[in-house]
């Protein structure tokens, strides 16, 4: 048997992705209402959350991901499950109390936070789980002044987080840069990780970049496979021109697994998913917002609107014309690609395409794309109307195991050992 | 006599030497909750070694299920949104049991490590009642017809920004975020009660105490001195258009039950406070269950916050010693009737709330 390769992690759905609980009602007594907060929700109550966390353990899962709200500040401003979600490194700090070995990442938004407090957070998450923490950078840095701002955030964190030495000797630390500065004693000692493991999102080419001087994991978003192997060449070339090796990060691919007992089944899944996942007016109002106009007159499951977008003033909260612009003719493209209607459009348009089929069919795929190199795991985004993460859990893991690219044991303690990334140097 | 149907309010702090793991303070918390007392507090010191009191109680929330917990939350150099999104995180994860201390400091110290400069303790306080305001008022939520418009003062953008904060902080980076209100994630008990700690606060303090508080700390050395402080602060509450029952007053009393063993870590008791005697109790617990009925007799207080000079020593002595034996003079109850640390406090939902209908200051200058 070879030795085990492949990376698991879940991402917690968000408002965007997946309304609907999941499964049986959580057990315990009812929690007290939250009634700005979607029923729908994966959050509806911190047990269905816990229900969630526990099912990744069960599946030996390397972490489960759960961002913040800003990361879908983007996202509709209204409707069902718009926003409001609970802070990530309070939910994890709870989550850690009910997980042994579960990896906790949490979003942290470097374009709007300062670095001190996010910092002494993750390190006092670490110490409190016993070294599963991890912080995912929720803006994938798109130009350059952001890029900027986020990898000196990072570099800021990681010097508080080297102010301790392993063995207990604080010094302070003075940091100016041109975006914080930050003088003074960091109060946690280094933490068992040395550094919480760092996880960014693929962005263009300037993130991406950031990620291959630093990071210890990239989530991406695949499209296609042939875009994937795109993908992954490109990191390996990056992360060879910064003078790191194939295997300093672990590149996983966001997915929704779409189980059925056959394959026509999965994808009729499939497509219950984009309807789910897209609902009628939550279409009109994001092609709305590309186009700059009130395409609210539109039938959602017609085709797209022949109208030219409005490329207008820029309004508060609407990207710059030139960009809806380009969102749009892409919009068009995949359209009249696949002969989608407007939901189909946006849905296929927000996330990528489902990894669909019988659990052979899925455990078979992911076997070979890691075998290719393609990728070193998955992010899943679990879906009840696809399953769920119990599903994948109890159908997939197990197909994944007999194969022989998946642990049937966490084989360490924290996160980094699961992820099988070596522990930073401390740089005193 | 008011005394006799005031229900007596107890609470314990988790500081002491700095621990950074999780079971020492799971295991302080359960004992806590054993005694039915109302809540714990954990501080947050940020020149000190420790681990953020936050995230700690919240990984004590799912191992306990009665006891409030209460983190202080230190707002000088935080943003309202991200304060009020933690506090409504940890309401959430304990289903109703958070509450908040309002952490102020002054010092440059800590000022540094945001890039800032220290501020006086006025403006400060200021700062904190303003803090206070901002993120209740994201928690009430604008009115159910309110628009963009209607947004609440203060809250257009998730980051606190303009808020004319004392030391030339730089303006947020980045988009502003879409227009009309953030979505705000709300706790459970739509409020998380307030805690302002008055050790060494003075006036500026005092006032916002009695404008936001729900539980106030206070030192005194005498129950005279108490219950002076505890008139004057309701007096001010009443002036402010509050109802002065909402209010629970606690005395904060530093405990050393060594009795007589060598302490090995001295001058850890909190006592910040220089200006006021504070009150420090080293005895048994039998006499500290005397002294906390005799001034809970007299009505000077609502209730005690002791801060255990070691928890892990203390707290077991205060459990099974003191609190058993006040539970067995019928002065404190011996289980929690309520699940919410509202319902522990005795504080309805409605008292002292403002409604949204209310008239919400002007957000004078603000940059849209």
């Amino acid at each position: 048997m070879s030795a085990p390769r492949l990376r698991l992690a879940a991402r917690v759905p968000g408002p965007d992705g997946a309304p609907a609980e999941d499964g049986a009602a959580a057990p315990g007594p009812p929690p007290p209402p939250v009634p700005s907060f979607s029923s729908f929700s994966p959050f509806s109550s911190f047990s269905s959350c816990e229900r969630l966390a526990r099912t990744a353990e069960r599946g030996l899962f390397d972490f489960l991901l759960l961002t913040g709200d800003r990361a879908h500040r983007d996202g509709p401003a209204t409707g069902p499950g718009a926003g409001c979600r609970p802070e990530p490194l309070t939910v994890l700090g709870a989550l850690a109390a009910v997980t042994d070995r579960l990896g906790l990442a949490a979003g942290v938004d470097p374009l709007h936070d300062e670095p001190y407090a996010p910092a002494r957070r993750l390190a006092s998450l670490d110490h409190l789980s016993g070294g599963r923490a991890a912080c995912h950078l929720e803006t994938a840095p798109d130009n350059a002044g952001h890029g900027v701002r986020v990898a000196e955030f990072l570099r800021t964190a990681r010097e508080l987080w080297d102010s301790w030495s392993p063995c207990g000797q604080q010094r302070s630390v003075v940091h100016r840069g041109r975006h914080f500065t930050v003088e003074g004693e960091f109060t946690v000692p280094r933490s068992p990780q040395g550094h919480p493991v760092v996880i960014q999102e693929d962005g263009r080419t300037e993130g991406r970049d950031l990620a291959a001087r630093t990071a210890d994991v990239l989530v991406v978003r695949q499209h296609s496979a042939r875009a994937a192997r795109g993908v992954a060449a490109d990191i390996t070339a990056r992360l060879a021109a910064h003078g790191r090796a194939p295997g300093d990060l672990r590149v996983m691919p966001e997915v929704t697994v779409v189980l059925g007992d056959t394959a026509a089944e999965a994808r009729e899944r499939a497509g219950e998913l984009d309807r789910l996942r897209v609902p009628p007016g939550h279409a009109l109002r994001a092609l709305g917002r590309i186009w700059g106009r009130d395409l609210s007159g539109y039938d959602p499951d017609g085709p797209l609107p022949g109208l030219d977008p409005d490329p207008g003033p820029p309004g508060p909260g609407r990207a710059p014309a030139d960009e809806r612009l380009r969102t749009a003719a892409r919009w068009r493209a995949l359209a009249a690609d696949g002969g989608l209607s407007i939901r189909r459009t946006v849905a296929r348009a927000t996330a990528p395409p489902p990894l669909a089929g019988t659990p052979q069919d899925v455990a078979g795929r992911m076997d070979t794309l890691v075998r290719e190199g393609v990728a070193d795991g998955f992010v899943l985004v679990p879906h009840p109307a696809a399953g769920g993460l119990d599903d994948f859990v109890d159908r997939v893991v197990p197909l994944l195991q007999e194969r022989g690219v998946f642990r049937t044991a966490y084989e360490g303690p924290t996160l980094r050992s699961h992820l099988g990334l070596a522990a930073p140097v401390w740089k005193g | 006599m008011p005394s006799a149907i005031r229900p007596l309010h107890l609470a314990v702090a988790l500081d002491g030497p700095a621990r950074f793991d999780a079971g020492h303070y799971a295991a302080l918390a359960a004992l806590a909750e054993r005694g039915a007392l109302d809540f714990v507090t954990l501080g947050d010191p940020l020149t000190r070694p420790g681990p953020d009191a936050l995230s700690v109680l919240a990984h004590v929330a799912p191992l306990t299920r009665r006891i409030g917990l209460v983190p202080t939350v230190a707002v000088t150099h935080a943003e309202p949104y991200a304060v009020s999104a933690a506090v409504a995180t940890l309401d959430w994860v304990s289903q109703g049991r958070a509450g908040w201390t309002v952490g102020t400091s002054a010092s440059g110290a800590e000022a540094r490590l945001f890039g800032r400069g220290p501020a006086p303790a006025g403006t400060v306080w200021r700062e904190a009642g303003e803090i206070i305001d901002t993120v209740t008022r994201l928690w009430d939520g604008p009115a159910a017809d309110a628009g963009p418009a209607n947004a609440v003062p203060g809250t257009e953008r998730p980051v606190g920004a303009g808020t004319g904060r004392h030391s030339g902080r730089p303006e947020p980076y980045g988009q502003p975020g879409p227009p009309g209100r953030p979505a705000v994630f709300r706790p459970p008990q739509r409020r998380p009660p307030v805690v302002v700690d008055l050790g060494g606060a003075g006036e500026p303090g005092r006032r916002v105490a009695a404008r936001h508080a729900d539980v106030v700390l206070i030192r005194a050395g005498t129950p005279e001195e108490a219950e002076q402080r505890r008139r004057v602060l309701l007096t001010e509450a009443a002036a402010l258009g509050r109802d002065p029952a909402a209010l629970r007053v606690l005395l904060s009393l530093s405990v050393d039950l060594g009795e007589g063993e060598p302490c090995p870590q001295p001058g850890l008791a909190p006592s910040r406070q220089r200006r006021v005697r504070a009150a420090h109790f080293s005895g048994g617990p039998v006499e500290l269950a005397e002294l906390i009925a005799r001034w809970h007799r007299d009505g000077v207080v609502d209730g005690f916050h002791l801060a255990p000079l070691l928890p892990h020593r203390d707290l077991e002595r205060i459990v099974n010693g003191t609190v058993a034996l006040l539970q067995h003079r019928s002065l404190f109850r011996a289980f929690h009737p309520g699940g919410t640390l509202r319902e522990h406090l005795g504080l309805t939902r409605s008292a002292g709330f403002r409604t949204a209908a209310a008239p919400a200051p002007a957000a004078a200058g603000r940059a849209r």
